[in-house]
């Protein structure tokens, strides 16, 4: 099990390591294939839209078709490329940043990737069934309870799926971090991107369960004639906008909260100071999370909640605002005076703060009741929510990948294709979406497949599809360099970066048990305190010793499996009853697979301590 | 290091066997933070029942279905059922496990009463009322809040059944009394939600 | 294989797990009590509404604070992280249930 031994495995001998694997580090590998190949699809719907737009009156698509390539752009972008690419992310970095040798549930971490891919392969199936879902993102009823053929049906049952995966995955974030620490890890030494996935972690855990219900609800309408949304038979379709929003806020939360994580550590170790503020950092990640969960209405402000609900979501929104401030002025006072370095990783962190900070003001602009009469619907929500999306999220994960692709691959990606992805990148995305902001001022609604010619749309429109491009090219060029490094580039020492936190202690890929003996942190930057005190490398807390590992295992994948089958038994149950041979078929094997899962012992093997000092050896 | 051999044979048993392993102290906390999920997904559910109570379509109301004798002793044995797996965990910690497993298969049984007796009452409302899950917004709410939690109910028995028959050649150790202690937490959750479906389903339904 | 170590619990702690099962049954005997008195407030009418249902709502506390802090052991030491979370997601719930009930209308 060595990792010379790893390598001269055959082909089929790695896929099947894969599939069973429970390793944090092979699963964020999956979790970033996985992520990659959905923003590759997401990124190919934003093209389609963008040409059918380029000018006015045009039929590149049909209506139809365009209805299915706006929903599934945003949800595949949200739920399958983003939060994938984050708990990628997450699970290559996390574990190593508190010193642990793995997550708390290594199983239930692979369960998580296999829930997210089957669901996102279920939604995807829906292109080839006839045809994808078609009632927006949101899926608001009664659009979508009345949405003809099986679209919707794919996007209930992928998301639910997907949204359980999730679920899991936040709950073993919070017990890793809270149990799994190395001796002298204290809350208050942990990275801040350790801590941005806790409170994230929290977000999940409380926002997941209420788009959980929502699913179930429209499931129910949908697929067996319940009354929720039915206004005939008394039903009321506010509740769906309500769930969904409830969980709907805090996902652009969860989807934010990670990368300002990553910045403050890109930050901190790029202009080679302590972050500042750190203690300010970790409050305002926590009190955003906090109002995060209380204004989750300003997306119904034209429902007609009435001026008193209204103003109370609105205020809440602006409060934000200044934690958020906080963390702005602290990344600049982290770099003020610094020895900066400017890298890939650097560039794209550099490239957030303005691009985040005019998100956050139009931000605070859409939370004036009064305007966001003018602004709803309109081109200028979405230059708004692509400015936090794109100009944070997606820069944040362009940024965390170029920070730690030597830790997940072993090789560091190339400087030169780097920067030419990112100014590529950069400027597309401002040519993309800043001329949104007039277009929608003049009124063009969102969701619309044509617009009329001489409405004083056109050039914008245009200039916004040669964004699209430009972005796309950025996009391309990243994939090159990633399959480039693996295949020519620069082997990864420990410590490319002259790094200040635990991961960059130990080789660049990790062993499998990641440390060899837990290291001791006295305090914040624990790998810095040492380089500062001339000692350059960890001290162990422990005598080396035997090393205790979780077994792989195949029942995450067959669990996944069994309830994919599940959803296609309950999507078709409406057209054809054998169909419930699938349904009962697939939950039987979920349910199968579990109890095998609970009745055969799963204590994990030990590494002796002879093994670990021969590889000390070689 | 603990090794495997000691885990599942302990030479002496420690005060909370449940919380002596680094696994045990992981699922501890974790069952626990799935609860917290759970309060927002039973809250969702009870908002949505909330703001559909009234809407009957012209079928019966909350008043006219619900009788109270029957909620009341489904009440008592799943409160009871509580106690009793309260009393199987405390023979857990005197390391007793002949009676752990006497009073955890009461509370399955008392369970499977509660169980039977939800399926009686939707029946009854069914045949006698005609009063089902498509009948009006009201309707679709009842029954997916109160079925939810029997589905709850229902995962918990076949849980314990699964745990029981385990390690019923087995004895307690430090491998499974975790999940033995998961799963009354897990158990003592869904009396937690019957509170709530008693007082805002049942009694607020036929106050009006 | 049977474990044999039934007596390897000392006296001590079999005295303080005892001592722990006597608030067990009291916290129980109050439980059945706030529920008598709950369905009592209904089933005899003797309450307006505007009164009972706010009186239902705090016996029902009641007796979930009893489930959770002794059932459930949260007064225990080391349920620190487990009251936050469950503090947390009741907040959440409050919010969920008064955004449903209160400003859901048509």
């Amino acid at each position: 099990m060595s990792i010379a031994a790893t390598q001269k495995q055959g082909f089929g001998a790695v896929i099947w390591d894969y599939l069973t694997t429970v390793d944090h580090k092979k699963i964020a590998h999956l979790y970033t294939f996985g992520g990659g190949f959905f923003f590759i699809l997401g990124g190919i719907e934003a093209l389609i839209i963008r040409i059918q737009l380029i000018k006015p009156e045009n039929d590149f698509v049909s209506a139809g078709f365009y209805n299915e390539v706006i929903t599934m752009h945003g949800t595949t972008m949200i739920f399958l490329a983003a939060m994938p690419l984050l708990l990628g992310l997450m699970n290559a970095a996390v574990p190593l940043q508190i010193g642990a040798r793995d997550v708390a549930f290594p199983f239930l971490n692979s369960l998580g990737f296999w829930l997210f891919m089957f669901g996102g392969i279920l939604l995807n199936c829906s292109w080839f069934l006839g045809g994808a879902p078609d009632a927006g993102w949101t899926s608001y009823a009664p659009l979508s309870t009345t949405s003809p053929g099986h679209g919707v049906d794919f996007y209930v049952m992928g998301l639910q799926i997907a949204g359980a995966g999730t679920l899991i995955g936040g709950i073993n974030f919070l017990v890793t971090i809270i149990n799994m620490r190395a001796p002298g890890m204290t809350y208050m030494r942990m990275p801040l991107f350790t801590w941005a996935t806790f409170v994230t972690s929290i977000l999940i855990l409380f926002a997941f369960p209420a788009l959980t219900i929502g699913l179930f609800l429209l499931m129910f309408d949908r697929m067996f004639d319940s009354a929720f949304f039915d206004v005939t038979l008394g039903g009321n379709t506010i509740i769906w906008q309500h769930l969904f929003w409830i969980f709907g806020h805090p996902e652009v939360y969860i989807l934010i909260l990670p990368v300002f994580g990553l910045f403050s550590d890109i930050f901190s170790t790029f202009s080679k100071k302590r972050l500042f503020g750190y203690t300010a950092m970790v409050f305002a990640t926590m009190l955003i999370a906090f109002l995060g969960f209380m204004v989750w209405a300003h997306h119904m402000f034209t429902v007609g909640l009435g001026p008193v609900a209204n103003t109370i979501f609105s205020i809440a929104t602006m409060a934000i605002a200044v934690p958020t401030g906080i963390k702005i002025f602290n990344w600049l006072a982290t770099m003020w005076g610094g020895s900066i370095t400017i890298n890939s990783a650097m560039l794209w962190s550099l490239g957030f703060i303005p691009s985040f900070t005019v998100g956050g003001m139009t931000g605070v602009m859409v939370a004036t009741v009064a305007a966001d009469y003018q602004y709803h619907d309109t081109y200028f929500v979405i230059a708004h929510f692509h400015y936090v999306i794109v100009g944070g999220t997606v820069f944040g994960i362009f940024a965390g990948f170029h920070y730690w692709w030597p830790k997940m691959f072993g090789r560091i990606l190339n400087e030169t294709m780097g920067k030419i992805a990112f100014w590529t990148f950069f400027i597309g995305f401002h040519l993309t979406f800043f001329i949104q902001h007039f277009l929608g001022l003049m009124g063009m609604p969102r969701r619309y497949w044509v617009f009329l010619e001489d409405q004083n749309l056109d050039l914008g429109n245009f200039i916004s599809t040669i964004g699209a491009f430009f972005m796309a090219i950025g996009v391309i060029v990243f994939f090159i360099n990633a399959i480039y490094s693996q295949v020519k580039g620069e082997k990864a020492p420990a410590d490319p970066w002259d790094g200040r936190t635990l991961e960059w202690s130990i080789p660049s890929p990790p062993p499998y048990y990641n440390f060899k003996q837990l290291p001791l942190t006295r305090g914040l930057d624990p790998l810095w305190v040492e380089k500062t005190e001339g000692n350059g490398k960890m001290t162990p807390a422990e005598p080396l010793g035997e090393i205790h590992m979780p077994n792989n295992s195949f029942i995450p994948f067959v669990m996944s499996l069994g309830l994919f089958i599940a959803g296609f038994g309950f999507i078709y149950q409406t057209d054809n009853n054998a169909w419930f041979i699938a349904l009962f078929g697939g939950m039987a094997i979920a349910l199968g697979a579990m109890i095998v899962r609970s009745v055969k012992d799963d204590l994990g093997y030990h590494i002796s301590k002879e093994e670990l000092e021969r590889e000390a050896d070689e | 290091m603990m090794s495997n051999d000691h885990i599942l044979n302990p030479e002496t048993m420690p005060q909370s066997p449940e919380k002596a392993t680094l696994e045990g102290k992981n699922k501890f906390l974790g069952l626990w933070f799935f609860l917290g999920g759970e309060t927002v997904l039973f809250a969702s559910l009870f908002g949505t029942y909330l703001s559909l109570k009234n809407s009957t379509a012209g079928g019966p109301t909350s008043e006219e279905l619900f009788g109270l004798e029957l909620v009341f002793i489904m009440t008592i044995m799943l409160l009871t059922s509580s106690l009793t797996s309260v009393y199987a965990m405390y023979h857990m910690k005197n390391n007793d496990f002949k009676k752990m497993q006497l009073w955890l298969g009461i509370t399955g049984l008392l369970g499977i009463g509660f169980l039977a007796m939800e399926i009686y009452e939707f029946a009854h409302y069914i045949t006698e009322y005609g009063f089902t899950f498509r009948s009006s917004a009201f309707g679709s709410a009842f029954y997916t809040l109160v079925g939810f939690h029997g589905g709850h109910v229902t995962f918990g028995i076949l849980w314990l059944i699964t745990l029981m028959i385990r390690n019923a050649k087995r004895g307690l150790n430090l491998y499974n009394a975790p999940k033995f202690n998961t799963f009354s937490l897990y158990w003592h959750f869904i009396d937690v939600v019957w509170v709530f479906v008693f007082t805002v389903v049942y009694l607020m339904g036929k106050v009006g | 294989m049977e474990n044999t170590n039934t007596n390897k619990i000392t006296e001590y702690q079999k005295q303080r797990n005892k001592e722990e099962m006597k608030k067990q049954l009291i916290s129980f005997a109050l439980m059945i009590v706030v529920t008598l008195i709950a369905f009592t407030i209904v089933a005899t009418g003797v309450m307006e509404k505007m009164f009972a249902i706010p009186v239902l709502l705090i016996l029902a506390l009641i007796q979930v604070a009893f489930q959770y802090y002794y059932f459930m052991h949260m007064k225990d030491k080391g349920h620190e992280m487990p009251s936050i979370m469950i503090y947390g997601g009741a907040w959440a719930a409050i919010l969920t249930i008064a955004g449903l009930a209160v400003i859901t209308w048509w």
